[in-house]
């Protein structure tokens, strides 16, 4: 399951957690802007392996009903997903 | 209370034995490898429930300790001079994430040139790092602080991590009679470590995460607030403390005989013990003279030490610390309370006692004797060959 993400960022300094620490699943900022390449999953040719997820540095593939998807809001572009994919399930775009 | 006869380094490990860290995590560096030692024995011996780790540096020091801090136990650590300034980033880690750690430095000079001897240039470097630094004048101190500081570090509005600073080899190797309290008398003092800051499985909780530009003053302004709320903490501790140990303790400075003085020596750390003979050996011969010992640095005792040397003619501060290419840090610090306060007072800084060179009473009468003089000069004492 893709982690819910914090739908509102804090506005006043009262919504500011005293620590860096939050609930689970809320997050400050999404970090992806530096992407310039997306891996796209070809769901008909991914055998539901994992060592995409295994190897993901980001943590952002996650499981979706025995295949992958991928969490852009962190992922990097990193292309690790993709060279590591035997069954070539993954490739990568140009960002727009 | 039983009294013992102990070195600063010990007169700590026995405060801290009493707070029961649950975890203790240090890399040995002299002056301060005492402390540790003493730990690791009286974890040996069962005298103390610790977990104590061995690691490989003190980067990993303090990174261990806030791995403990953030499942939610007591943690300490101690080190000195390059060995802080090696686990310097991971000192901004901790008040950042607000782990409240507790760490004993042993003041040492900071090379080159290489010198295992006091000064205070190592936590004064690290002034900026979001830590409470509070400064020993001796053994008693120095154990009464180790209890104190968990208390103050841990309180909900606070939660700041704490470092007590000893004087090396002057404080942590000398030797004095100190009263040790009972681990009863310490468990009323003390609460257990409750903190909402920490891996929970019942709450789980995302930890030490990035904020970028549009909220990122927004945490570093709470850490301020927290490091500011320390001065009531510090203040709360002190009462509580004397009425189960019966020793008083004054917040952020400490006044001698500063009242009617008309120059007042402002300095901090073991030094002051020197500095209060001094004073009265001045005063017999009728000259007012006063002592102000900064106890903490962080806070900062903007407004005691204002109150404290209103009525004086000219001040001076006397620290084991420069600021190449400025002043001493501390006089910076004064001179800024000073001005808030609208107070107008001739001031000099003495820098002495770098990498250990001792400071004589006759260097401190000197520096009572030069106050009547024209100010605002920075002074290294005990360089040589210079002429007045």
């Amino acid at each position: 399951m893709k982690p819910y993400l914090r739908d509102k960022a804090p506005e006043k300094l009262s919504e500011i957690p005293d620590a860096t620490a939050y609930e689970a699943g809320y997050l400050v900022t999404k970090n992806a802007g530096w992407r310039n390449i997306r891996p796209v999953i070809d769901k008909e040719k991914c055998i539901g392996c994992l060592q995409c997820y295994l190897h993901c540095p980001d943590g952002v593939i996650y499981k979706d009903s025995g295949k992958v998807s991928v969490d852009y809001d962190f992922c990097k572009g990193c292309s690790i997903c993709k060279k590591i994919c035997k069954p070539g399930a993954i490739e990568m775009e140009a960002e727009k | 209370m039983a009294k013992k006869f102990l070195s600063g380094n010990e007169a700590f490990a026995e405060g801290i034995r009493l707070a029961r860290p649950q975890v203790i995590s240090a890399y040995p560096i002299t002056p301060q490898t005492i402390v540790v030692e003493r730990l690791s024995e009286m974890v040996e011996d069962g005298s103390l429930e610790s977990e104590f780790i061995h690691v490989e540096s003190e980067h990993s020091a303090l990174s261990c300790a806030m791995g403990a801090s953030a499942v939610g136990a007591r943690a300490f650590t101690a080190t000195s001079s390059q060995g802080l300034l090696y686990m310097a980033e991971c000192l901004t880690y901790a008040s950042g994430g607000r782990f409240p750690i507790v760490m004993m430095n042993a003041n040492r000079s900071t090379a080159l040139p290489w010198n295992i001897y006091g000064d205070q240039r190592d936590s004064i470097s690290q002034l900026d790092c979001g830590w409470i630094q509070a400064y020993a004048v001796d053994a008693q101190e120095a154990l009464d602080l180790a209890l104190m500081s968990y208390y103050i570090a841990e309180q909900k509005g606070v939660s700041t991590p704490f470092m007590a600073n000893l004087d090396g080899f002057v404080l942590t190797h000398t030797y004095e009679v100190v009263d040790v309290p009972t681990q009863g008398q310490a468990d009323a003092f003390l609460p257990k470590f409750e903190t909402e800051n920490k891996l929970d499985l019942a709450h789980p909780r995302n930890l030490g995460f990035s904020a970028g530009p549009a909220h990122n003053t927004a945490f570093k302004y709470k850490e301020h607030i927290g490091l500011l709320n320390a001065a009531k903490a510090i203040t709360e501790a002190e009462d509580r403390f004397a009425k189960i140990f019966g020793r008083r303790y004054t917040g952020l400075t400490e006044s001698y005989r500063t009242e009617d003085a008309d120059y007042i020596l402002i300095t901090l750390g073991s030094i002051a013990g020197l500095v209060k003979e001094t004073v009265d050996n001045l005063r017999e011969k009728g000259e007012k003279a006063g002592l102000l010992r900064i106890r903490y640095l962080r806070p900062f005792p903007n407004e005691e030490i204002a109150d404290a040397v209103s009525n004086a003619k000219a001040i001076a501060v006397l620290e084991k610390d420069i600021s190449f290419g400025n002043e001493g840090t501390v006089y910076t610090n004064v001179n800024s309370a000073l001005q808030k306060a609208g107070l107008s007072r001739p001031t000099s800084n003495y820098i002495g006692g770098l990498g250990g060179r001792n400071i004589s009473a006759e260097e401190i009468k000197s520096i009572f004797t030069e106050l009547k003089k024209e100010q605002s000069q920075v002074k290294f004492i005990g360089i040589g060959g210079e002429e007045e």
